[in-house]
């Protein structure tokens, strides 16, 4: 394939401008400014303009620097996946599970593990939903249970089993030191030691997080911050039907 | 400040019924109490510490007597008897039950009943004593270093480690805070004791332990000194220990604790009767203890439509002031909370939010009402995240806000950067200094779009009250009539610690915090 290399564009091609602040432990002054200077030097950044310097504490300095970057990059070779499927609207959502399916499609969620922040599994489940787009409760296609915030793996995937779930939802919002990995990392291990991965689809979602990240740890899907519920909506109804839908309906 | 055009008869009314619900939970909370409770009169004793196994000591003692002993008559009495028994203070006494060394039952017969009870208002009264001094010290320290104008600029810090909060603290006061909130680890609100001494890891947020809070304090002192105004300093006292975290803040001179079950209810899955009785007892606590309340009818709208559910933030609020009005908390001492978070994409969204704020300003005129800044619509676009702050800024200065919590640009990207807190500080202060007097230069046009939105959420929250009223406020939380989540009374954690007080119960303590 051709190569296709690219840089950061300010406001002529292939100017590498590059906008970025950060903060060094020194007092302001002019040493200050320039040694912002060079460490915007030390990445390997070119033409550096330190254009804001201000004290935000004793001994720290915050700077706005705006400088060319040298590297380019070949596009194309970059890979990404995003949940593949149509995205459809809730009615249409509603007749085809109801047409396709003839039942409703159940699906169990929460945030796992120490997680407290219900606002992500809230915005996909319930009733209210998230920018004007329905939750899942609102769909007649679908009985969603929402189990809050810190739901045990286990809990999870016994309400799984007790409502007949076809899908679980596991979201995650605190990222500190990774614990959102290994919380998912963790209730993947719950499945696989009852034989109960094969059972479930199996979607992520949280404000870090994508869908190379849950696919990578072994989930069917990911969906990152401003997803709709319609998106999640699609997807489990169209992956549910592909497993569980009436022949030739 | 410009003032809405409120009919003061829809105003009494929705007290009056607001009232009436915190009676009816008030009937409710009297004949129980919960093993944190307990636990809380144990610390006020003086209790603190833990043993090898890292469980506390006011723990290990009021499990000792549910277990061997009758948990209906409290723990009060028979500590005392325990007491009397060791001839040691009720730290030394709590230990030697702990291991064994004394035991609960056995020589109760040998002393008197009066000697017992004497005991028990000796420790009572002094733990009232010890309460009062910390509102003193307080009432020193701020005639010493005054309070800052309104709206008081509060910044969260959030490292997990305490003493990296402190350097993120002190930053924070250089760039203008005024006060500084700890957030909690993630885990704490479900954990059933208050852990012990300074910590340096958690999760999304510090440990609130007693000790956290003396190294954060006396920090925050120096600050106050240097800055020339008092530093407030911010924890939570919220989850299954409501009570005994309000004791271990008294204790450090803390200013201002979040407190309110109903959040713990609807967000936590706390169970309503555990932390309505939790709550009761801390908010006796922080009357006398002078630590303000902050409420958190702003979270209702992080999961509910602020459009569509304004109204459930105003009744909150309301029946929140009323149960604290039972606690005796006096309204300087009532931080009622609400937000700014409507969809930006809804078109006069600005004129709505000020109708909401200058409703819930006028409601609570001597109350330092909270306003929460933008969350639910901050999506990692920094630039115009910092947009909406700006707004949301010049919306609580117009509107005469008591205390700001910083909106910051990196919302729902990480807990934020020292330099994250500069730039929200540095917004605010350009905005409350550009438009320090627009308030009280503004009027809102008569029959506009402002007036009729606060009259009509008003209205709403008169509807929901009088069916709250009707139905109970524990039945309103079961059927969603807050933030659309469903909690039914025997649902969620903690249950099992609470039980009726029996013919016995004895809490001398709690007798002297409702006089």
């Amino acid at each position: 394939m051709e190569k296709q290399m690219i840089k950061p564009y300010g406001d002529t091609m292939d100017d590498g401008l590059v906008q970025l602040s950060f903060t060094l432990p020194v007092e302001n002054g002019p040493r200050a400014r320039k040694a912002a200077q060079e460490y915007a030097a030390l990445l390997n950044l070119t033409n550096v303009t330190v254009a804001d310097a201000k004290k935000i504490a004793d001994g720290f300095t915050c700077f706005v620097i705006y400088a060319r970057a040298s590297a380019a990059l070949d596009y194309s070779v970059i890979r990404a996946t995003e949940a593949d499927f149509p995205k459809m609207e809730r009615e249409d959502i509603n007749r085809k599970i109801d047409r396709e399916l003839g039942r409703r499609i159940v699906v169990v969620g929460g945030a796992i593990g120490t997680d407290a922040h219900t606002v992500g599994i809230d915005a996909i489940m319930n009733m209210k939903g998230y920018r004007q787009d329905y939750g899942l409760e609102r769909y007649s296609g679908f009985m969603a249970v929402n189990m809050g915030a810190q739901v045990a793996g286990a809990l999870l995937l016994e309400k799984g089993l007790e409502t007949g779930a076809d899908a679980i939802l596991v979201s995650q919002t605190v990222t500190k030191n990774n614990i959102h990995i290994r919380q998912m990392t963790e209730f993947m291990t719950t499945l696989n030691g009852r034989n109960m991965r094969g059972r479930f689809i199996l979607v992520a979602g949280g404000a870090r997080l994508d869908n190379d990240l849950a696919l990578r740890l072994g989930y069917d899907a990911g969906f990152g911050p401003g997803t709709l519920p319609s998106q999640v909506a699609s997807f489990l109804a169209q992956n549910v039907i592909k497993r569980h839908g009436k022949r030739g309906g | 400040m410009a003032r809405l055009n409120l009919k003061k008869s829809r105003i009494n009314r929705v007290r009056k019924l607001a009232s009436r619900i915190a009676e009816d939970i008030q009937k409710f909370i009297e004949p129980h109490s919960t093993i944190s409770v307990e636990r809380t009169v144990l610390r006020l004793y003086g209790v603190d510490g833990m043993d090898l196994q890292q469980i506390p000591y006011p723990n290990r003692v009021v499990d000792l007597w549910r277990e061997k002993g009758d948990i209906s008559m409290g723990i009060s009495r028979p500590f005392a008897e325990a007491a009397l028994r060791s001839g040691k203070s009720a730290l030394a006494t709590a230990r030697l039950l702990a291991d064994g060394e004394i035991g609960f039952t056995g020589d109760i017969a040998r002393l008197a009943r009066a000697d017992v009870r004497r005991k028990e208002m000796a420790m009572a009264k002094d733990a009232v004593k010890a309460l009062a001094l910390s509102a003193e010290r307080k009432r020193r320290k701020i005639k010493k270093t005054p309070l800052p104008r309104t709206p008081w600029r509060y910044i969260i810090v959030a490292t997990g480690n305490i003493y990296d909060d402190r350097t993120q603290a002190r930053a924070a006061v250089h760039s203008g805070a005024d006060i500084i909130a700890v957030i909690r680890s993630t885990v704490q609100s479900l954990l059933d004791y208050v852990p012990y001494g300074a910590t340096t890891e958690g999760f999304g947020g510090t440990f609130a332990t007693q000790e956290n809070f003396k190294v954060m304090r006396q920090a925050l002192d120096e600050e106050s000194e240097k800055a020339g105004r008092y530093i407030r300093l911010v924890n939570y006292s919220s989850g299954l220990c409501m009570a005994e975290i309000a004791a271990c803040a008294a204790f450090e001179d803390l200013d201002i604790l979040l407190n309110d079950s109903m959040y713990g209810v609807l967000f936590r899955n706390i169970n309503m009767k555990r932390t309505f009785v939790d709550q009761y007892f801390s908010r006796l606590i922080c009357a006398r203890a002078g630590i303000m309340i902050n409420t958190g009818e702003d979270n209702y709208l992080t999961t509910a439509d602020a459009m569509e559910n304004a109204h459930a933030v105003t009744a909150s609020q309301l029946i929140n002031e009323a149960m604290a009005k039972k606690a005796g908390l006096p309204e300087d001492l009532l931080g009622i909370g609400h937000a700014f978070e409507i969809d930006p994409a809804i078109e006069n969204a600005f004129l709505y939010e000020l109708a909401h704020a200058a409703l819930t300003r006028q409601l609570f005129p001597n109350s330092p009402v909270k306003y929460m800044p933008p969350t639910k619509f901050m999506s990692g676009d920094i630039f115009l995240s910092h947009g909406l702050d700006t707004m949301f800024n010049l919306a609580s200065v117009a509107t005469g806000q008591g205390i700001h919590l910083a909106g910051i640009l990196t919302e729902a990207i990480h807990n934020p950067l020292m330099q994250d807190r500069a730039q929200a500080l540095d917004n605010i202060n350009y905005v409350f200094n550009i438009a320090r007097d627009l308030g009280p230069e503004i009027e809102f046009k008569k029959d506009g779009m402002i007036n009729k939105r606060a009259a009509q959420v008003l209205e709403e929250a008169e509807a929901l009250l009088e069916k709250i009223s009707c139905e109970g406020l524990m039945n309103a939380i079961s059927q969603g009539h807050f933030a659309d989540i469903k909690r039914g009374p025997e649902e969620g954690r903690g249950l099992d610690g609470v039980f009726v007080k029996g013919p016995g119960y004895s809490n001398p303590l709690m007798e002297l915090l409702e006089r």
